[in-house]
């Protein structure tokens, strides 16, 4: 075992931390620290600029094999990649959906003239992806997919119908990838598809959905005849579960280093509140607070042995199963302790109407994190199910 | 960055598994823990002369194999999974870590070489205390020309009632807090120490009281410079807190284990109980804290190496410790806990092996410091 990065590392890590502290300044500087989950709906156009900013300096898409215009980061180097980037506030990214989940399924399942098409748009930082996978009926349930895709002969183009939901930047998207029946009479993770579908069409509707912090990243999307191009699925009709899930979990790691470095953030935060406000004095919410710092160092020797461990196929190893389980809870009880230590001034906005403090924000949004992506239960069957090979839910 | 085992370490991990999956049978444990010396002397010599286990981390000069603290930790791990009876923790992670850390070249010459052939040595320092560091340091020194007396009382000293050699914390007379700390190191038949066996709820593991009247020892015993021997105590203490908890980590995989293969066993209603969301989810959040107290012990074991050679996270000792002691305490019990509730009215019998657990785990929570202890310690860098 070692802990150490190697001299080359350590160089690139001069070499990224360099290049943002040159870059983030001027019209960026009001960025730092925006942006990340609770706040993704400010600064949009803003955080395109940044994106192609990034762009320009080589920093989109760091993982990606170079043949495909990415820089061919080993795992180290992504990782510290990650961990530069939120350390130095840079803000939260709106071309992640397009160069962690989009781009990378289209290299592993896309055609040559898709590759050619979607990835130089989002190398350069100037298009954008939503992800159309949730529905009302389908959650937890996600093979529970009803909109429906059917191919028109006489327009040679799908036909999309069916409302998305939970669809976070919608409204930002140049495209949206969705998974759709393509066999209306098929069930479950069969007769799906997996469409590349353009926004910026009359028949693509997109509602903010207002959260429980009164404000809107999440939205709804509904598609009446919306069209795809026949070129636009991505496999062929059918292969929309295999498509769907075969990035899913792929690597996840490795950006969730930066995103502890915007834990830690928080927590430092939460610290010197109760410093200030003798909150720290308190037995209590000593223990609380060292709990979290435990919480959160841990959480970092649990990726950081996830990534040591990986085996290059993308398999899942145990540490790797628990890893949304736990953080979203650590998050979620980061949120309830700055709560406890405001005490009563928690109650107390910034502003009328709804103007929420960083902290307020973090103890509503985080109610989320159990939820999204897979809830806790959720998780906890697949950990009893993949990890400890106990028998499956049964279905219908 | 290889935050993994290496081949070699995998191996040595694999051997010892395999080793104390046949030698610490559920037979065995229950045969030691019904003797008055608390482990099988047999299968303590085979430790020692054919695992060579004693001296994986002491250095070659002394007769040691010179490995690291990370392949202690592999081993302590499966020791703790197979509820192994045996005097290593005190011999190896108490009190060779003294010796190896305080010690002078003549103890070490003198006395490491005796530990690897088998003898036995424990560290007593604690006169009752729940805090687990110089305060708990009750009984005193004073002068007598070259000559040291001690008088005091001890308890907590693992195998204190079997060792060959003792490691003593003792303060001068008037002393308190960090000054005035020595460490000395005697055999244990030396007049003027007398020891009884505490007996203890958790069988698989033996602790002594001991009682110190006008011992006199020479000042060879000395460990050190007589009455600076607190920084030293302490990072003994945290090395040794760190070879619990990869014990800790080691029980909570076998205890998931045995309740997994339990569940998927046993019928209800028609079915394996292993099938209810009820039984899966405690089961996952037991695996989760299984891999969780693996990641902190791993960690901890890295920078015990870097204690022990001076290497640049040195500093990082005591914190790591900490974290890894404080989640492993909390989480053994309540895995145990919930192992024996998974098991249903067979769990609450003598005849499964669930209880072995179950004491084990609440009584290494509490030695060596529980979760609160920790954690406040871990509170005081942060917010003070």
């Amino acid at each position: 075992m070692k802990l150490q990065f190697s001299p080359e590392d350590e160089q690139f890590r001069a070499e990224i931390a360099a290049w943002l502290a040159d870059n983030l300044v001027g019209e960026f500087a009001q960025l730092k620290f925006r942006g990340g989950p609770g706040d993704e709906h400010m600064f949009p156009e803003e955080r395109k600029k940044w994106e192609r900013k990034l762009a320009e300096g080589g920093w989109s898409c760091v993982g990606w094999p170079k043949e495909y215009g990415g820089r061919g980061l080993s795992i180290e180097q992504q990782v510290i990649f990650f961990e530069e980037y939120a350390r130095a506030g840079a803000p939260g990214r709106m071309g992640h959906i397009g160069e962690g989940l989009a781009g990378p399924t289209l290299i592993a399942f896309g055609s040559e003239e898709q590759k050619q098409k979607y990835l130089p748009g989002i190398l350069a930082g100037t298009e954008f992806w939503c992800q159309g996978y949730s529905e009302p009926s389908a959650g937890s349930d996600l093979a529970n997919v009803k909109t429906k895709a059917r191919f028109d002969e006489a327009k040679g183009k799908w036909i999309i119908n069916g409302q998305k939901v939970w669809t976070s930047l919608a409204h930002e998207s140049e495209y949206c990838f969705v998974i759709a029946r393509t066999d209306p009479e098929s069930k479950a993770h069969k007769g799906l598809g997996f469409f590349l579908i353009k926004m910026d069409q009359p028949n693509v509707t997109v509602r903010p959905i207002e959260q429980i912090t009164g404000t809107s990243e999440f939205n709804e999307v509904f598609f009446d005849d919306a069209e795809c191009d026949a070129d636009d699925i991505v496999g062929e009709p059918g292969d929309g579960w295999k498509v769907a899930m075969g990035l899913l979990g792929y690597e996840r790691g490795v950006s969730t280093l930066g995103q502890q470095m915007a834990f830690q953030n928080e927590l430092n935060e939460v610290v010197a509140l109760a410093k200030k406000n003798g909150a720290a004095k308190d037995p209590v919410i000593r223990q609380r607070i060292a709990d979290a710092h435990i919480g959160l160092k841990i959480m970092r020797y649990n990726s950081m042995r996830m990534l040591s461990g990986n085996s290059g196929d993308g398999s899942l190893q145990k540490e790797a199963l628990i890893y949304k389980l736990y953080w979203a809870t650590w998050h979620r009880n980061l949120g309830e302790l700055a709560m406890d230590i405001l005490g009563a001034e928690a109650d107390i906005l910034l502003d009328a109407p709804y103007e929420l403090s960083r902290l307020q924000s973090l103890f509503l949004f985080t109610r989320s994190d159990t939820i999204y992506g897979g809830t806790n239960q959720i998780q906890r069957n697949i950990i009893a199910e993949r990890g400890l090979g106990m028998p499956k839910e049964l279905r219908p | 960055m290889e935050f993994a085992f290496t081949q070699e370490q995998e191996m040595i991990r694999d051997t010892a598994a395999s080793f104390l999956k046949d030698a610490s049978t559920s037979a065995a444990i229950r045969s030691a823990m019904a003797s008055d010396l608390g482990y099988s002397p047999d299968l303590w010599q085979r430790i020692c002369i054919d695992m060579y286990w004693q001296a994986l981390h002491i250095p070659e000069e002394y007769g040691g194999m010179g490995l690291g603290y990370v392949e202690l930790v592999a081993v302590l791990e499966q020791m703790g999974r197979y509820l192994l009876c045996s005097p290593y923790l005190a011999t190896v992670a108490m009190a060779t870590n003294a010796l190896l850390i305080a010690g002078t070249d003549d103890q070490k010459t003198e006395i490491l070489p005796q530990l690897i052939e088998g003898k036995t040595a424990t560290l007593a320092f604690n006169g009752g205390s729940n805090l687990w560091n110089a305060e708990a340091i009750t009984a005193t020194y004073r002068r007598d020309g070259n000559d040291l007396i001690l008088n005091g009382q001890y308890r907590y000293v693992l195998d204190g009632h079997s060792a060959d050699y003792l490691i003593i914390a003792a303060r001068e007379e008037a002393s308190s807090g960090e000054n005035g700390v020595s460490l000395f190191v005697c055999p244990a038949d030396t007049d003027g120490i007398q020891r009884s066996l505490l007996p203890t709820m958790d069988q698989s593991r033996r602790q002594a009281a001991i009682e110190l009247t006008d011992l006199r020892l020479p000042a060879e015993s000395v460990m050190g410079e007589l009455g600076t021997a607190a920084k030293a105590l302490s990072k003994i203490l945290d090395l040794a807190t760190i070879a619990l908890a990869a014990e800790q980590a080691g029980g909570m995989q076998q205890i998931l284990d045995i309740t997994v293969d339990y569940t998927k066993n046993r019928s209800q209603f028609g079915r394996s109980i292993a099938g209810f969301q009820a039984i899966k989810h405690k089961a996952a959040d037991m695996m989760l804290r299984n891999e969780v107290a693996r990641s902190a012990v791993y960690y901890a074991a890295c920078i015990a190496d870097d204690a022990l050679s001076a290497g640049p996270l040195a500093d990082e000792l005591a914190e790591a410790a900490s974290i890894a002691k404080c989640y492993c305490s909390e989480a053994y019990f309540k895995n145990a806990g919930e192992a024996l509730q998974m098991h249903g009215g067979v769990g609450f019998t003598w005849e499964y092996d669930v209880h072995l657990y179950f004491k084990r785990a609440k009584a290494s929570e509490h030695f060596l410091g529980n979760s609160s202890y920790h954690r406040e310690r871990v509170a005081g860098g942060l917010l003070d």
